[in-house]
């Protein structure tokens, strides 16, 4: 690979990280896993004149559940991690579902979850389960900390309310009130691929009741969309046909979908019902069965 | 003792790839890996846009940018007569633009430099102004009035038609549609798709001023059909020329054409005086080098009740891009397309193929196939089927009445080809058994009660392989031949060179038992080397299978010749005559007394040190190979699926493959073949397309749009063999690299259209993914795939 010439730095604390940016004055960028980031420099599509690779701190790389349940994920937390993880896959179904469906196995080696939200692909998928868990972003910059909610992070494709000498050091998913159940679905044409189509689910139920909601839709919008009616209408209700078939209309609804070469927009719009539904019957059914 | 053939890797040898152990330690030597002293880096200048005129180019600030050695420009190439290159279709292709670009990611400039950095920063200093003109991307829009004319250079040329070409006896075909109870029709549009191999196009060119010697070290699958093409296009002389093809990343025919990137590092080389390199990148390769079929074919069936395939009819639309520069017998214009239906008996044919140019990458490769079969073969099978349930007919009863069968060789075709053996039947019955075929029908009526949709799809077809006999097949006007050198050292060791080039078939490993089982000397004595023009025999490469059937004869024949000097010789020391002698593996013998011999390194070290009076010293010998006949291997490939009608995705449920390639040298080679080009055929049906917006951008461009399968998606395949000898071959062997590819296809796309059985869809163009499935599914009407892709 060819990219333009860039000056390379490896900081070894956040600090360090953080006047690099400052320095660079928009010019530098950040280097998480390099899974996207690395083939926009091939492609020369990005050319930025420092690179800041974080690799080096090694601080950043951790995934944990506060003792009220708040689940943080640090800045070099891989995809493999969370895919690998028994804490998650005991605690959080929303991210242990999505975790296997991110790229494909060599990717996800290397990509980084809060890398993902940062890269604000549209088709991302990490992006999703922040939406539907209601997550956020902690950032440090040169003046100190500050959380950015996840519904305010996103301002369109790749770009992110982060400023240009900001490092998301973690992304913060607020404990469940009540028991966390959730799932997340994906229409890809072969591993490795953006999605055509993604739903993440994620509840949280107390006895059959949900109390809170929320939905999030990948590929089928400029954004990753926040399917927040259809959320809604679950909310104080058990999850039954009607109250089901009420949310996938809904986020079918919210969808924005756009004909390509992977579909017509009606089609996308399509298997946006048919996975909110699939889904919320699968919970449904699973909570009948425990 | 004869030897144990099995035991010194002869034929049947399951023998380990000889070159797998260079290339698992990463010592493989392709292109890239060359360094020569004072190497310069050439990077090309693209379009971005698909049909424009260029008004002007201005090089000025690449030439700024420090380390920048040449720029060249179409105008500069035009000066030394080198803007426009010969094709091996007989049409031109530009090498640099000068007066249009023709489709998006055409050659427009270059730039020499220290380093290949260098070269693409200036590049992007390079200013090109062009006014746009109306786009083509498909044969409709070709040949709509009025249409913008594509080909303007060419003189006397007012259309957008590249070729008619027409086939068979349109009458005799007219009479039998007369006496049809039924006729059955299909049309379809079998996609674009680009062979992709792992390694991408390059050249080193080193042209020395002081020997006049010019050595090309490239990317070629057919390294003495590019000498001859550089001959031409450069005017030097054929012994000035040295290419040198090394260890190839892959070819599928996308490594047979000339590419303009090999010419311009040529003139690059002899104008600086050094040596140039250029690489192409993986977008490069996906957008410029020649793509696989795009072809819309047509067709009818004339039947009778009880099943009989009274005659057909069949009409190609096929889209060339840009420059028609297929690579092909020239005899020929659609590849061996026509060879569609040979596996069955149909007394009547006519077939008319018509060529366009559209504002598309040039190509029309034979993308692992014998020069276009693949699309042939694949209407053949999918209008069997359509055919068979027109008749309410059971599918594979229908393939059955209709084979030509085992006692019916040689059978000639309507379209005159003949095809020389084969046990069809027995291989439908194989494979038959093995996918439990009357129990699946059991269980697909059940699962439709279940509202669930199973599906089974069967391909059977016979390919012809081995281009070919001297009568029929050329390229540029050379024969289609090919040659085998062996020289056998003193200790009885040896080296064999051909005029094939393996990129991945494994010619290390399988020729060395070829000559093994003539000549007993153990594989691992025999050392294989082509793709050296200096060196190896002429020959005109590999592709269309043809490396076994006529390389791989020119091994035995060679070999042959070997075998009888050193009868000669054995006579001479065991001190009989040569009618006395007696061969077993690896020794001859005296008839008289068994025990009284001499091994064939004992006779190699007398070739050199005791040979008889008036024999010339030495052991080796040069075979130039014509073969007789193409060979006609046989598969019958069987899928059955599941479709979910809420998403329309399908999964494989079972894949069984039965293939008669005849005799099989290396077996485990022939399952890997087999394997792999199962796998192609699984992308085609399922994932794999190149497609264009109605502005000519290619949609596909790189691999997250234009997709290979891997390990996870692929389904298993099982494997079963049928052994039919072919009756010409030296060892009876027709060739294994592409069949899979060729028929596998059919398999997958008739199985999902058995599942919507009933639906009213007849056909679904590939790939076939999930959201045409659906759609088809929903609205009960044919899916066609053709760009332009509609995009909102
Ligand atoms: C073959 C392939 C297939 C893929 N398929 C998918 C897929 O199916 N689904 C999917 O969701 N993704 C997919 N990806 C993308 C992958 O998940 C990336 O890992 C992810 O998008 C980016 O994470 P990263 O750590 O690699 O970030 P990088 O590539 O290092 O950076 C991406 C961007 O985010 C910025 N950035 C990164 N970390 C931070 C930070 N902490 N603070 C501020 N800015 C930051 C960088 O400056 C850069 O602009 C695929 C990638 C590849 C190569």
């Amino acid at each position: 690979m060819y990219p333009s010439r860039f000056q390379y730095e490896s900081p070894k604390t956040v600090a360090e990280a953080v006047a690099l940016l400052d320095q660079g004055a928009g010019e530098a960028k950040l280097l998480a896993g390099g899974q996207s980031l690395v083939p926009m420099l091939k492609l020369r599509f990005a050319s930025p004149a420092m690179l800041v690779d974080i690799n080096g701190i090694e601080e950043l790389r951790y995934h944990r559940f506060d003792s009220d349940g708040t689940l943080r994920i640090g800045a070099l937390c891989r995809h493999e991690d969370l895919e690998k993880s028994d804490i998650i896959r005991q605690k959080q179904p929303t991210i242990s579902a999505a975790a296997p469906l991110v790229a494909d196995p060599i990717v996800r080696t290397r990509g980084t979850f809060v890398g993902s939200v940062c890269h604000a692909d549209p088709q991302g998928d990490w992006a999703a389960t922040m939406i539907a868990l209601n997550g956020r972003i902690v950032a440090q910059g040169p003046k100190g900390r500050r959380e950015i909610a996840m519904k305010d992070f996103v301002l369109g494709p790749f770009q992110t309310a982060l400023e240009h000498n900001e490092i998301a050091i973690e992304a913060v998913i607020p404990a469940p009130q009540g028991v966390a159940v959730g799932g997340y679905i994906k229409l890809e044409r072969r591993v490795g691929d953006f999605a055509t189509a993604s739903v993440a689910v994620a509840l949280d139920v107390v006895g059959d009741k949900v109390v809170r909601a929320g939905i999030a839709l990948g590929g089928v919008g400029s954004r990753t969309i926040d399917a927040s009616d259809a959320a809604a209408a679950l909310v104080g209700q058990p999850l039954t046909d009607a109250t089901i078939a009420k949310a996938a209309e809904l986020a079918a609804a919210a969808a924005e979908p756009r004909s390509d070469h992977r579909g017509s927009a009606d089609y996308k719009r399509h298997i946006v019902a048919t996975f909110v539904s699939r889904l919320l019957n699968q919970i449904h059914s699973s909570k009948e069965a425990a | 003792m004869a030897l144990d053939e099995v035991k010194i890797g002869g034929m049947g040898a399951s023998r380990l790839r000889v070159e797998d152990n260079r290339f698992i330690r990463g010592k493989g030597n392709y292109v890239d890996d060359i360094v020569l002293p004072g190497m310069l880096h050439m990077e090309i200048l693209r379009s971005p846009v698909a049909h424009a005129r260029i008004k002007s180019i201005d090089v000025s600030k690449a030439w700024e940018v420090p380390g920048v050695r040449l720029v060249l420009t179409g105008e500069m190439m035009a000066a030394r007569n080198l803007a426009w290159m010969p094709t091996l279709s007989y049409d031109t292709q530009a090498v640099l633009a000068t007066d249009k670009v023709r489709f998006q990611g055409q050659e427009v400039a270059a730039v020499i430099a220290d380093d290949p950095y260098i070269a693409r920063d200036a590049c992007s200093k390079i200013v090109v102004e062009y006014e746009q003109l109306p786009v083509i991307v498909n044969p409709t829009q070709s040949m709509a009035p009025g249409a913008p004319l594509i080909r303007d250079d060419k003189e006397g040329q007012q259309t957008n038609k590249v070729f008619d070409w027409e086939i068979g006896d349109k009458e005799a075909t007219d009479r039998a549609f007369e006496q049809a109870d039924v006729v059955s029709k299909l049309e379809l549009h079998y996609p674009r798709s680009h062979p992709s191999p792992m390694e991408t196009e390059g050249s080193i060119a080193d042209y020395d001023r002081a020997t006049g010697k010019l050595t090309v070290f490239m990317t070629t699958q057919a390294p003495h059909i590019i000498r001859a093409a550089v001959a031409l296009v450069a005017e030097l002389p054929e012994h000035m020329i040295r290419v040198v093809s090394p260890d190839l990343g892959g070819g599928f025919g996308n490594k047979v054409p000339v590419y303009p990137g090999y010419v311009i590092s040529i003139l690059a080389s002899i104008l600086t005086e050094r040596p140039v390199k250029w690489i192409s990148d993986k977008s490069s390769n996906l957008i410029s080098t020649h793509f696989a079929r795009d072809v819309y074919l047509k067709g009818e069936m004339a039947l009778r009740k009880d099943g009989k395939i009274l005659g057909f009819r069949m009409h190609t639309t096929s889209d060339h891009g840009a420059f028609f520069s297929d690579a092909q017998p020239s005899k020929f214009k659609i590849g061996l397309l026509h060879s569609a239906f040979a596996c069955y008996d149909i007394p009547n044919a006519h077939m008319v193929a018509e060529g366009f140019y559209t504002n598309k990458a040039p190509g029309g490769v034979a993308y692992r196939c014998s020069f276009r079969v693949t699309e042939g073969m694949f209407f053949q099978e999918r209008m069997v089927q359509a055919a068979a349930d027109d008749l309410g007919m059971d599918q594979a009863e229908f393939r059955r009445v209709n084979f030509v069968k085992d006692d019916d060789f040689p059978h000639r075709t309507p379209f005159g080809f003949l095809t020389d053996s084969g046990q069809y039947g027995k291989c439908l019955d194989v494979g038959l058994e093995a996918i439990d075929y009357k129990n699946f029908l059991k269980e697909k009526e059940e699962a439709a009660k279940r509202g669930k949709l199973l599906g089974i799809g069967i391909s059977t077809m016979t390919e012809p392989l081995g281009a070919g006999n001297s009568r029929e097949y050329d390229i540029l006007g050379i024969k289609m031949f090919d040659s085998a050198e062996l020289r056998v050292h003193m200790s009885g060791k040896a080296i064999l060179r051909t005029g094939a080039k393996t990129q991945g078939q494994g010619h290390e490993t399988t020729w060395a038992q070829i000559v093994a089982h003539e000549l007993g000397i153990p594989a691992d004595d025999i050392v294989v080397e082509e793709g050296d023009t200096d060196t190896a025999p002429f020959g005109m490469g590999t592709y269309a299978s043809r490396s076994t059937p006529v390389a791989g004869a020119a091994v035995a024949m060679v070999s042959r010749k070997i075998r009888a000097k050193a009868r000669k010789i054995a006579a001479h020391l065991l001190e009989v005559s040569e009618e006395d002698i007696e061969w077993e593996l690896g020794r001859f013998y005296v008839r008289s007394n068994q025990e009284r011999g001499v091994s064939i390194q004992e006779c190699a070290m007398a070739a050199y040190s005791n040979v008889p009076d008036g024999m010339e010293p030495g052991l080796e010998n040069t075979s130039y190979y014509d073969p007789p006949n193409l060979t006609w291997p046989f598969a019958c490939y069987i899928a059955t699926v599941e479709v979910d009608p809420e998403t329309g995705v399908w999964d494989v449920l079972k894949f069984v493959a039965v293939d008669d390639c005849g005799v099989r040298i290396n077996p485990m080679i022939v399952e890997g073949q087999i394997m792999g080009g199962l796998t192609e055929a699984y992308a085609a049906a399922a994932m794999q397309f190149i497609t264009f917006d109605e502005a000519g951008n290619c949609i596909g461009s790189n691999y997250m749009d234009y997709l290979l399968p891997t390990a996870w998606e692929t389904p298993g395949f099982e494997l079963y063999e049928v052994v039919t000898p072919c009756p010409h071959h030296p060892i009876g062997a027709k060739g294994i690299g592409e069949c899979a590819t060729v028929g596998g296809p059919a398999a997958f796309v008739n199985a999902v259209l058995d599942a919507l059985k009933g639906t009213g869809v007849r056909n679904i163009d590939m790939p076939l993914l999930p959201d045409r499935v659906y759609e088809a599914i929903k609205t009960g009407k044919d899916i066609s795939g053709a760009p332009p892709v509609k995009v909102d």
